[in-house]
């Protein structure tokens, strides 16, 4: 089902006159002189490596927690812990028996989801994977010949992208899901005896910054928290909001979702490697 | 990867290395220049020698072509200061203004393409037909205040601060050319606005006097959703309005109050609050204010 209109059945259609022939050298024929196929490539080894990474992180199901150890380091796919094959030690558990599925599995569903929908990983993928279009100015992949491969354009339109627009639900997870991520840090901080820091408690507070940053910058959380409303001087605490958190982290929202999802990606190495015996954390104090 | 090296008029975008050269000590001695010739029966790049001048922008180049080697080369230019919008061109295949383009940003030595705008059709040489962009600005439906109150109106400074990014715009259509909907996809012209009049809608729905509600109309009508975001747009627009960020994303956001989302629709219906106006509505409306306008009906 496509939302637009057919505009030529309307009473009031839309009189845009599209004549004329277009000039100038052929639209497949790319006159950038520029390297401009780099983004596009490294924006798809990014991506796939973060996948690469996060697929084994899950399937893994072991070393995730600190079990046995003078620390309580949580990796952050496996937060929150709730299901009877987490180590009894998880705060969050247990609430259910999954059996011998990883319960990464069921928790990384939400994060993904909203990176998925995020409006910058779409433009990351709609150009590096869909090549629609691969940079600006280059002709959309297989645009150029009639019955090519992009022949017929919808954009997010139709099913299934028009899902796109669930993105503020995956939203309200999220922030759910940072305020989770906030808890394993501090409990980072957990060392027997009372409180202590080690050098995975400052991966985990690094951690939790950047989650916040990535989901306080989110367009949609920019939308509900304060750009919807009409008036801003009828909302005067909104607008400070959108005007000095969301705004401003939003305008580097393409900064944070790189930099959350490779530091996620890291802290949860960390915990394997110290969970696993491979290094040893060391502690400050 | 990670935009850290920006500048102002690249909408926040990582600047290609071409454009970072240090200025003019570079500017070799003669400049070899590619400019397209023809109409819509055909044409071809026509090469271009002629000696650096310090201090010059593309459209200079241009001018000095014209002045010399080709008398009958057709250029559009108006103000030669960024203002007016009218000599929009593909430099190197990036959509950008000639005036607003120094020769010290590109690459030293190496021949320069400049062809018209691949979005448009042709009249001759580096000018073309940007007229369908006028046909969808009769599309929007104008400003549309409340009754006046007998104080008159009055707007709070914060409120019309919002929009002054969106006036910026000098309808250069740098963005409609390099849109991939518009410029690829000929079949949706008819129903989308693109991005200069997704700037336009935007400003109008965030405009405190104005009591339209074009959400349906923007998602049937202006086909918000075929923009995917990929921020094109954004990239080339001379002023520095962040298209996609400021305007189409929270447009984009609208309509999904309007039409995507079950909780504000429940919460319309609590609070009865009325159901957005249809695409039709708003397009008489709109009709109706434009005969008026023009002295009809
Ligand atoms: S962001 Fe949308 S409007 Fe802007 S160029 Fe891309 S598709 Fe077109
Ligand atoms: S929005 Fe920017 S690029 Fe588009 S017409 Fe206006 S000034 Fe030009
Ligand atoms: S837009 Fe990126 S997280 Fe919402
Ligand atoms: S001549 Fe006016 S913008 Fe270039």
């Amino acid at each position: 089902m496509s939302v637009l209109q057919d505009t030529s059945t309307l009473p009031d259609p839309i009189p845009v006159h599209i004549g004329g022939v277009r000039g100038g050298p052929p639209r497949s024929e790319v006159l950038r002189p520029d390297r401009w196929w780099v983004q596009p490539l490294v924006v798809v080894l990014g991506l796939l490596g973060f996948v690469v990474y996060a697929t084994w992180a899950a399937f893994r199901n072991a070393h995730y927690y600190t079990a046995g150890m003078p620390r309580d380091y949580l990796s952050p796919f496996y937060s929150p812990c709730i299901v009877s094959s987490c180590p009894t030690k998880v705060v969050w558990g247990p609430a259910g028996n999954i059996g011998a599925v990883s319960p990464a599995l069921l928790i990384l569903i939400f994060p993904l989801g909203f990176r998925l929908t995020c409006y910058y990983y779409r433009k990351a993928y709609y150009r590096s994977f869909w090549a629609s279009p691969p940079a600006c100015a280059v002709a959309d992949a297989g645009s150029t010949k009639p019955g090519g491969l992009r022949a017929s354009y919808t954009g997010e339109t139709r099913f299934p992208l028009i899902l796109q627009n669930v993105h503020r639900y995956f939203w309200y997870v999220a922030v759910i899901f940072a305020g989770l991520l906030t808890w394993d840090a501090v409990l980072s901080f957990r060392f027997p005896g009372g409180v202590g820091m080690g050098l995975g408690s400052l991966i985990f507070v690094v951690n939790a910054v950047l989650i916040w940053a990535y989901t306080l910058g989110c367009h949609a959380c920019r939308h509900v928290c304060g750009g919807g409303v009409k008036l801003f001087s009828k909302a005067p605490v909104r607008y400070r909001f959108w005007r000095s958190v969301v705004t401003p982290l939003n305008s580097h929202h393409q900064l944070f979702a790189w930099s959350s999802l490779i530091w996620i990606a890291w802290t949860d190495l960390y915990v394997f490697l110290v969970a696993s015996g491979t290094i040893h954390d060391p502690r400050f104090f | 990867m990670m935009p850290i090296d920006t500048e102002p008029g690249t909408g926040g975008q990582p600047l290609p290395a071409e454009h970072k050269e240090p200025p003019s000590s570079r500017v070799p001695a003669e400049i070899v220049m590619k400019l397209w010739r023809g109409d819509a029966g055909g044409g071809e790049f026509v090469e271009y020698r002629l000696p650096a001048e310090e201090g010059e922008v593309v459209l200079d180049v241009v001018h000095r072509i014209q002045a010399h080697d080709a008398p009958d080369l057709a250029v559009r230019w108006n103000c030669k200061a960024g203002k007016c919008g009218s000599c929009s061109a593909e430099i190197n295949g990036r959509p950008r203004l000639m005036c607003m383009t120094r020769m010290s940003t590109l690459p030293p030595g190496e021949p320069i393409t400049i062809s018209p705008m691949r979005g448009f059709p042709i009249m001759r040489d580096l000018v073309t037909d940007v007229s369908y962009n006028f046909e969808v600005a009769k599309q929007i439906p104008a400003l549309r205040p409340g009754p006046k109150p007998p104080e008159g109106y009055r707007m709070a400074q914060i409120d019309i601060d919002r929009g002054q990014e969106f006036r910026k715009c000098i309808e250069c259509f740098l963005c409609q050319n390099v849109c991939h909907v518009i410029r690829d996809h000929e079949e949706h012209k008819a129903h989308y606005a693109g991005p200069r009049f997704f700037v336009r809608l935007a400003e109008l729905e965030m405009h405190p006097l104005d009591t339209l509600d074009r959400r349906a109309y923007i998602r049937e009508r202006m086909g918000i959703g075929l923009c995917n975001i990929t921020k094109c747009c954004t990239e080339v627009c001379p002023e520095d309005i962040h298209i996609t960020d400021n305007a189409i994303i929270p447009l984009k956001e609208r309509v999904v109050d309007a039409a995507f989302d079950p909780i504000a629709w429940l919460g319309r219906k609590i609070r009865r609050r009325p159901s957005p106006m249809s695409a039709s509505e708003v397009a008489a409306l709109g009709a109706a204010a434009r005969s008026e306008a023009s002295g009809g009906g």
